[in-house]
């Protein structure tokens, strides 16, 4: 039973990862268009940023959790204003190929300097340790990603359904042009809304380092997982993102435990079960 | 929301004798390589890479589904082929049918499950989808994992066609390309490619004159992993193996890079491009990773700035669809 407990906390953390990247996956695509395949690679450097944060200028985790997701975050508002924003009115499709591109440079970049082996990044003395629970024995660190990353997303759906903001961004979601008519600045809301986005991403690698070391290659198979979480959740609701992320994260943890060879594909044979039974995904819309 | 492709360009009987005269040069230089003391190794791979841009472009460039699995064609037919040729001992001919029509079935289960969602939603499912093939592969026996499967016998085609000397190699390779790519300028000058061009153009009114619209990108899907797979067992026999890289994310991409550069929806841009691009991995092999942040700088330029690609530019600019 410890070992099923074990799995499935695993299961949870990655369940978190997975939530935290479709979440911005799906507020970005909803006001810019773009599925942005460059996502992997920025939570590759959210992790990247809190190792040298550490390492050149000694600051901590705590700091970390809160300078990373800023510093990537502005690093994606210049991809927006330089690159992303003469797409509009292109198909879809340029989007992907654009941030497909942005990916494959920043990955090629950390490759060059880092190799592909995994650089370790210590636990903060605070979470370190674990306790028993009685039924498992609880890594602290492991509970505090599952816990915060859960805070964030509600903070992320709270801001986005029930703030005067997030009323704006919906609207500007729905109808760009009439929204722009009322004088509110909708370029810079894109731009801040694939900041904010990218920011999660950029979050959910800081919070990986301490368990998965800092990878260059770290993001590039974690995204097609995320692609394939959101085809099962469908991009139109931003509670459905969270859901479905953590719910696939259990599920390929039980699927460790059971049947370890089916782990890695186990959630693209859900996606393939839900194309076949509901074409839109769980809670989408049709595209 | 302007198209993928360029629509200016209108198609006549005019416009089809320029692409025959084109296609007949380009055959001509291609036969004329092994006397020039261009290294044909290179040639072979190359041409069976334009095989693939091209399979993959009649996807995009005339259906407008932008696939961004199709590694696993490649990949799959490449294994079957090399497991038929080496472990089961057929003949080249064979070898190259089990490759292919493997790749047939795994293009109608994959269609019929990525058809059900359009546009981004359809890149997203295909690549999880290869991803999937991934995963099996590296774990399946008879793929051998990591280590791919090595020194296949390149044997006697027909009984009489020695492969393994290079002349002959470049010849059959060089016939099976042009066969296929004759094979897609057909399709996409037939009454259904026509049907597939005004699906990419107006689903909706395609839809509203009675067109099943979902049979013909299905029809797409199959005959562009079909002869997707066919590129795959081309290639076991220039390349002697087939590996893991084959199915991995990373080709699927470079096949969409090679596709972009030459221009999507033209007719000889795939083959351009596959060149370019893998011209510029042979120059640029001793640079490691930069070449992986080269491509991705030629993606972004492309979209940003390029998006018609080279043949696109020069179709635009003499108002001709080549």
């Amino acid at each position: 039973m410890q070992a099923l407990y074990a799995q499935l906390l695993v299961g949870l953390i990655n369940g978190s990862f997975y939530a935290l990247l479709s979440l911005g996956l799906a507020v970005i695509f909803g006001m810019l268009n773009i599925i942005n395949f460059a996502h992997g690679a920025l939570y590759m450097m959210g992790a990247f940023v809190a190792y040298f944060l550490l390492n050149l200028g000694g600051i901590n985790y705590w700091w970390a959790l809160l300078l990373a997701p800023i510093i990537v975050g502005i690093f994606g508002m210049i991809l927006e204003r330089t690159m992303l924003q003469w797409l509009t009115g292109l198909d879809h499709l340029y989007g992907l190929l654009l941030t497909f591109g942005i990916a494959l440079i920043v990955q090629g970049v950390f490759q060059n300097y880092f190799g592909s082996s995994g650089l370790p990044y210590a636990i903060p003395d605070q979470l370190r340790g674990g306790m028993n629970l009685g039924f498992m024995f609880l890594p602290i660190y492991r509970g505090w990603v599952v816990v915060f990353s859960l805070v964030v997303c509600l903070a992320t759906w709270f801001l986005i359904e029930k703030t005067q903001l997030g009323a704006y961004l919906r609207a500007a979601t729905e109808n760009p042009t009439l929204v722009r008519a009322f004088g509110i600045n909708v370029p810079r809301m894109i731009t801040l809304t694939y900041g904010l986005g990218v920011g999660l991403a950029a979050l959910a690698g800081v919070l990986s380092a301490p368990i998965n070391q800092v990878r260059p290659l770290m993001g590039a198979d974690l995204i097609i997982v995320v692609f394939a979480v959101v085809v099962i959740g469908g991009m139109g609701s931003i509670m459905g993102s969270i859901i479905t992320g953590f719910a696939l994260g259990v599920i390929e943890g039980l699927t460790k435990y059971f049947y370890p060879e089916a782990s890695n594909t186990v959630v693209f044979v859900l996606m393939v079960l839900v194309l076949l039974v509901k074409p839109t995904g769980l809670t989408g819309r049709a595209a | 929301m302007t198209t993928l492709t360029d629509d200016t360009l209108r198609a006549s009987p005019r416009a089809m004798r320029d692409e025959m005269i084109v296609f007949a040069v380009m055959a001509l230089l291609l036969a004329a390589v092994p006397f020039t003391g261009v290294y044909p190794f290179f040639v072979m791979q190359a041409l069976c890479f334009a095989l693939l841009a091209c399979a993959f472009n009649l996807l995009i460039g005339y259906g407008g589904l932008l696939s961004f699995g199709h590694a696993m064609f490649l990949g799959t037919a490449g294994y079957c082929s090399a497991h038929a040729l080496k472990v089961w001992g057929l003949p080249p001919e064979l070898g190259i049918l089990v490759g292919v029509a493997a790749a047939f079935v795994l293009s109608i289960v994959t269609g019929y499950i990525s058809i059900r969602r359009q546009g981004i939603y359809f890149s997203m499912i295909t690549l999880a989808l290869s991803q999937l093939l991934y995963f099996i592969y590296l774990q399946a026996p008879f793929t051998h994992g990591e280590d791919g499967i090595q020194g296949i016998p390149q044997g006697h085609m027909f009984g009489v066609l020695d492969l393994s000397k290079p002349t002959v190699l470049y010849y059959v390779v060089l016939a099976g390309f042009l066969a296929g790519f004759l094979l897609i300028f057909r399709i996409i000058n037939s009454p259904f490619g026509e049907v597939l061009k005004s699906i990419r153009e107006n689903e909706q009114r395609a839809i509203s004159l009675g067109y099943r619209t979902d049979q013909y990108k299905f029809l797409a899907f199959v005959l562009s992993g079909t002869l997707a797979g066919f590129a795959g067992s081309l290639k076991v026999f220039v390349a002697q193996n087939a590996s893991l890289t084959d199915v991995h994310w990373s080709m699927s991409g470079e096949v969409v890079l090679m596709t972009l550069v030459g221009g999507l929806g033209t007719i000889f841009g795939p083959v351009v491009g596959a060149f370019a691009i893998i011209a510029m991995q042979q120059y640029l092999a001793g640079f490691g990773q930069w070449v992986t942040v080269i491509q991705g700088s030629i993606f972004v330029i492309c979209v940003l700035t390029f998006r018609r690609g080279v043949i696109g530019e020069i179709a635009h600019y003499f108002r001709r669809s080549l």
